[in-house]
């Protein structure tokens, strides 16, 4: 499961990385191919064209690199805010860790998407302030891994010993308890590499996403559904199916890690 | 702690989240940067206009008064006004596009669960066998899929080539089903004698409280005499009140707005045949996104239940294997699943707004993507709002169920 996740994964950063110099038109030049648009795919144009005549092939080779960028720095930033905040709380204990605790849990009551489309519309475009608009739905999901194992470890006896021998909170904190955290952690950050793929995809539908002038699977499958009675299945299917098997990609690494490194889940 | 007041301490604890859950929404729209007037406007508006729009809306005053009167006007019902031309009421807006919502909801939980118990129980029977493999390769690759996507893909197959579905709305015009409507006229012997003979009703709501005090162990004297005479007179004059209320304006109209039920209330077989139609695709679509989950969740319950002794127990007694595996071991896996059902609220919600944008369905999610499109950010909170509170409510439905059904989770 892990390796088929892996190989999807890493040929999709291939393809994103070597497909501008595969790509055989630019992906954001109108009118590649001569009216009528959208055309089917030819043999000029393997996957068609959409409705401005470009070429899609090109977008698809190019369109990679948005969900990846959205998603890595979304998971960035969840890493970023929400590891010190469930680290810090949780050691801390008593009323900063109950606060945190109910905010965090009232966060976690909105549908992710919704959250992420409130920050978005405030935000406004752009690569940055999508991924922060995603990382805000999932960052209580770190918040709250990560204090359930803080507050696990910080009982076991070698955290114990650490203090008797007079190590300081801070050595504790991050020599003692987060080595031990961390495998948690990217556990979920696999995952939720997938669910900040299909966040963005569904943030750019709403007409939240990054922009026309940048080539994109999520605008390109938004596009493709003011066509869709015309019958022209080669604008969504392509774009569409990419996404799909990123976010397979990531769920069947997530999938693998968490199965190794919780054994006994398998039973 | 009994089950009253694990309710009671349930609900209470429902108040500071609602109330956290509306200072977030204010805090992420009004009090970030970005203002949204000037956003609403792109910036192409004249000052004077944006100040117009500001007073308006009451955006021009302090911050705190502003989050009071939101608080408030919460607790109202009111969501406050559009910045569309014409200022409509958002909660207006909001509560004629929630039927439509809570229908797709509905039907697509329905279809996630049906699915999900059907292949996850297939699936649990031969274990690692090839069928098992198939229905797990289903699970996880229908949750990677982003759900307007396979909106489309099931509208290209089905709508645009197929002809078997229609493509988008809710239903045809003109075939909208009207719900429930009795026409009533006044019985000639005025409100007395109406009275009189509304006394068979007083008597059915005595009886149903004579089985409940039956059954609740009260003693007759004097607290059950005292329980039955009130629901007697009580059951007698409310029902008298509310039916003459009904008659007097001549017409009861009884609507759900769900129109496949608005239709069957109607007694229209064309209206529910069409209404169907129209909501067959949206919600297998959402249905399909949400049955991943629940494949998952029944196959693992399933298998750890049918290992279970009482199972054995009930195969050596020579029970067909249909009736062991869902008489007796589903029973038993489907806490689990309602469970699930209100943890995937949040999820079908988010989803919803995806697959009614795919299919032009009219419900709160459709409302929610048009005012992006307009920037019209006082209706966006509106809608965010009450998406929240939904699922808070949800959520709270859920846990009480639960603690009804498991004794257990109360201590």
């Amino acid at each position: 499961m892990m390796v088929i996740g892996l190989v999807i994964v890493l040929s999709m950063v291939l393809m994103t990385l070597l497909g501008p110099w595969f790509a055989p038109y630019d992906p954001t030049a109108v009118n590649v191919s001569p009216p009528p648009n959208p055309s089917p795919p030819s043999a000029d144009f393997p996957l068609g064209t959409n409705l401005l005549g470009q070429d899609m092939l090109s977008r698809v080779l190019h369109g990679g690199s948005v969900m990846l960028q959205v998603a890595l720095l979304s998971v960035l930033f969840c890493f970023i805010i929400g590891v010190p905040i469930g680290l810090l709380a949780s050691y801390a204990g008593g009323l900063i860790d109950k606060i945190f605790n109910i905010v965090m849990d009232s966060f976690y009551a909105f549908p992710g998407l919704v959250l992420a489309i409130a920050v978005a519309a405030m935000m406004g475009r752009g690569v940055v302030n999508m991924a922060l608009s995603i990382a805000v739905v999932y960052v209580p999901s770190y918040f709250r891994i990560v204090r359930s194992q803080v507050l696990t470890i910080k009982e076991l006896p070698y955290t114990e010993a650490a203090r008797a021998t007079g190590a300081k909170g801070r050595t504790v904190l991050l020599r003692y308890i987060l080595p031990n955290v961390v495998p948690s952690i990217v556990v979920v950050a696999t995952v939720n590499f997938a669910d900040a793929i299909l966040t963005a995809a569904g943030l750019t539908f709403v007409g939240l996403g990054v922009g026309i002038d940048v080539p994109d699977w999520g605008w390109d499958l938004t596009q493709g559904r003011q066509l869709l009675p015309s019958g022209s299945w080669w604008v969504i299917t392509f774009p569409g199916f990419m996404i799909a098997l990123l976010a397979l990609g990531f769920t069947l690494i997530g999938e693998g890690l968490s199965e190794l490194l919780n054994p006994r889940l398998e039973q | 702690m009994g089950l009253r007041s694990y309710i009671v301490a349930r609900i209470l604890l429902m108040i500071p989240m609602i109330f956290l859950l509306l200072s977030i929404v204010f805090l992420i729209i009004r009090v970030m940067p970005g203002d949204p007037v000037s956003l609403h406007f792109e910036r192409r508006a004249s000052e004077e206009a944006m100040a117009e729009l500001r007073h308006e809306l009451g955006m021009d005053k302090p911050l705190y008064v502003q989050y009071f009167e939101y608080l408030a006007g919460l607790l109202r019902g009111d969501m406050g006004k559009s910045m569309a031309p014409g200022r409509h009421s958002i909660s207006q807006e909001i509560f004629s596009a929630f039927p439509a919502t809570l229908e797709l909801a509905l039907f697509s939980m329905v279809i996630a669960v049906g699915i999900g118990i059907l292949l996850g129980v297939g699936a649990s029977r031969s274990y690692n066998s090839i069928q098992d493999y198939v229905v797990r390769v289903f699970g996880t690759v229908i949750y990677a899929i982003p759900v307007f996507f396979l909106g489309m893909i099931l509208l290209l197959i089905f709508s645009v080539n197929l002809h078997w579905f229609p493509a988008g709305g809710r239903t045809k015009p003109l075939m909208e089903p009207g719900g429930l409507t009795v026409y009533l006229s006044k019985p000639a012997g005025g409100f007395l004698l109406h009275f009189l003979q509304s006394f068979p009703v007083g008597l059915a709501f005595l009886v149903v409280c004579f089985i409940a005090l039956k059954r609740k162990h009260v003693k007759f004297w004097p607290r059950g005499l005292m329980f039955s005479l009130l629901a007697f007179f009580a059951g007698w004059g409310v029902y008298a009140m509310v039916a003459w209320h009904f008659m007097s304006a001549g017409v009861l109209h009884i609507s759900t707005g769900l129109y496949t039920i608005d239709s069957v209330f109607e007694g229209n077989i064309v209206k529910l045949v069409e209404a169907a139609r129209y909501l067959f695709l949206p919600s297998l679509t959402l249905g399909l996104m949400l049955s991943g989950v629940f494949i998952r969740l029944t196959r693992s319950n399933m298998l750890e239940t049918l290992r279970l002794d009482f199972v054995t127990a009930a195969r050596a007694r020579g029970l067909k294997e249909g009736a062991v595996v869902y008489g007796y071991a589903l029973r038993n896996a489907f806490l689990p699943i309602l469970t699930m059902m209100g943890l995937q609220f949040a999820m079908l919600l988010g989803g919803a707004i995806l697959t009614e944008t795919t299919f032009s369905w009219p419900g709160l999610g459709r409302y929610l993507v048009d005012r992006i499109n307009f920037r019209d950010y006082t209706a966006i909170q509106g809608a965010v709002v009450l998406f929240g509170i939904l699922v808070a409510i949800v959520n709270l439905v859920v846990d009480i169920l639960y603690a009804y059904l498991d004794p257990r989770i109360r201590f």
